[in-house]
């Protein structure tokens, strides 16, 4: 097993450096470092932001994953990855990574009004959702951010009593039902594995 | 931008008065947008000349600084809640008049299975800021919808917006029926949203893609042949 780096998304943080424990990885085989999830309000700043530290550390390291889905980033990922010899994590975005991608699309089957939160954004709604939205500042700007929705929908990492009624609280702010979903860690699980266990990419 | 608050409008030079409202409209002020637009109004002025010269201008440096990401999405928003509030009294005007102060009518919907619509409205408030005219078909669109709009409204761009990778396809189902009905030659489509890039947008035949708002209503502009 080599020296292997996971350039995480800040909402995925807690999420990560769970399952390197569950895998039973030490810091000698897996260093993970992390950029403000903030980064998803300004999505365009992902792919430099990454090229950053990827510059930075470049030799340093067997293997790369850096721990983001597509997340708006418009393509600009991709390239990035190419010129560091990286991989990124699989699908668009952590909600398709937590609930598989068959699953998530049988939510959105069942209702296209779904809002997602993982814990992450359950533990930080306020901060990241109501007012990275603005929605303290301009209530009034609600129905055009959530006048489609219909339920938010819980995607849950942990079996946690505290975040589910975040959870529950966000809805009833945002005036949607509330559904919750124990979905767990879902593809992240295989991906930090493929990435300590696999050849150089 | 400005801190006044106590500007009495009415005691403005046409000028000065222009200058205040862009002002006001960088600052999401609806009711100051407004009254300005009735003072010129009142002054004389052509609707199509308070259009272009406030509105269309103020939103101009809204899509400047939102596309530096010195403004972001919420005051963005009320930017053009703002500038809403001035159109309101232009639009009946400028329809009575047959005013060509539009750069042409711009059909948008978000794609069929998809009801995310917060990029496809920024990019509605940023074009009509930019002087076309919005036809916004709303959410969950399919096909046939964008057809009778196209149809209907004879527009110069078609816009088509998804968040999900899941409903993203559907764009090319659209442009495909739009080939084959030999629309497509002359009707250029704009194609955008979260999970999209450039290599999509080429590959289902799209004309343009749409990285954000900002740069959405510049690509318009330019379609049809406007360019600051």
């Amino acid at each position: 097993m080599g020296r292997c780096l996971v350039l995480a998304c800040g909402a995925l943080a807690q999420e990560v450096l769970a399952v390197k424990a569950a895998l039973g990885l030490s810091d000698a085989e897996m260093t993970v470092q992390c950029l403000p999830a903030e980064l998803h309000n300004r999505p365009a700043a992902i792919a430099p932001r990454v090229a950053d530290v990827l510059a930075a550390r470049r030799g340093e390291f067997d293997r790369v994953l850096v721990a983001y889905g597509e997340c708006g980033t418009g393509g600009a990922l991709d390239p990035v990855l190419a010129q560091y010899d990286a991989t990124r994590l699989p699908h668009a975005h952590c909600y398709a990574l937590f609930a598989g991608a068959e699953r998530f699309e049988a939510i959105i089957a069942e209702n296209i009004g779904s809002f997602f939160v993982t814990d992450f954004l359950a533990r930080h709604f306020d901060r990241l959702v109501w007012q990275g939205l603005g929605l303290d500042r301009h209530p009034h700007l609600l129905p055009v951010y959530f006048g489609h929705y219909r339920r938010l929908v819980h995607l849950a990492q942990s079996d946690d009593a505290d975040l589910r009624a975040r959870a529950e609280a966000a809805a009833q702010k945002l005036g949607l039902a509330f559904v919750h979903l124990p979905v767990g860690h879902g593809d992240l699980t295989a991906a930090l594995a493929t990435v300590t266990e696999g050849d150089r990419v | 931008m400005s801190d006044e608050n106590d500007v009495i409008l009415d005691d403005l030079s046409d000028e000065d008065l222009v200058d205040q409202m862009k002002d006001d409209l960088y600052d999401g002020m609806a009711a100051e947008v407004r009254e300005g637009t009735q003072i010129l109004l009142r002054r004389g002025w052509e609707a199509g000349d308070i259009l272009s010269q406030a509105l269309v201008e103020g939103m101009r440096i809204v899509g400047i600084d939102f596309r530096d990401g010195t403004l972001f999405v919420p005051e963005v928003l009320q930017c053009a809640g703002a500038m809403k509030s001035g159109m309101e009294l232009l639009r009946p005007i400028l329809a009575s008049t047959g005013s060509r102060a539009s750069l042409g009518k711009f059909v948008i919907g978000t794609v069929k299975g998809d009801i995310h619509d917060i990029g496809k409205n920024l990019v509605g408030m940023m074009l009509e800021g930019a002087g076309f005219e919005v036809i916004d078909l709303g959410i969950n669109n399919p096909v046939d919808n964008y057809l009778a709009a196209i149809d209907q409204h004879q527009p110069t761009v078609l816009g088509m917006s998804a968040l999900l990778t899941t409903t993203m396809p559907y764009m090319g189902v659209v442009i495909e029926e739009l080939d084959k009905r030999g629309i497509l030659k002359s009707l250029p489509v704009m194609v955008g949203g979260a999970p999209l890039n450039q290599e999509f947008a080429d590959a289902i035949g799209a004309t343009k893609y749409g990285r954000d708002a900002a740069v959405s209503a510049e690509l318009a502009r330019a379609l049809v042949g406007q360019n600051h």
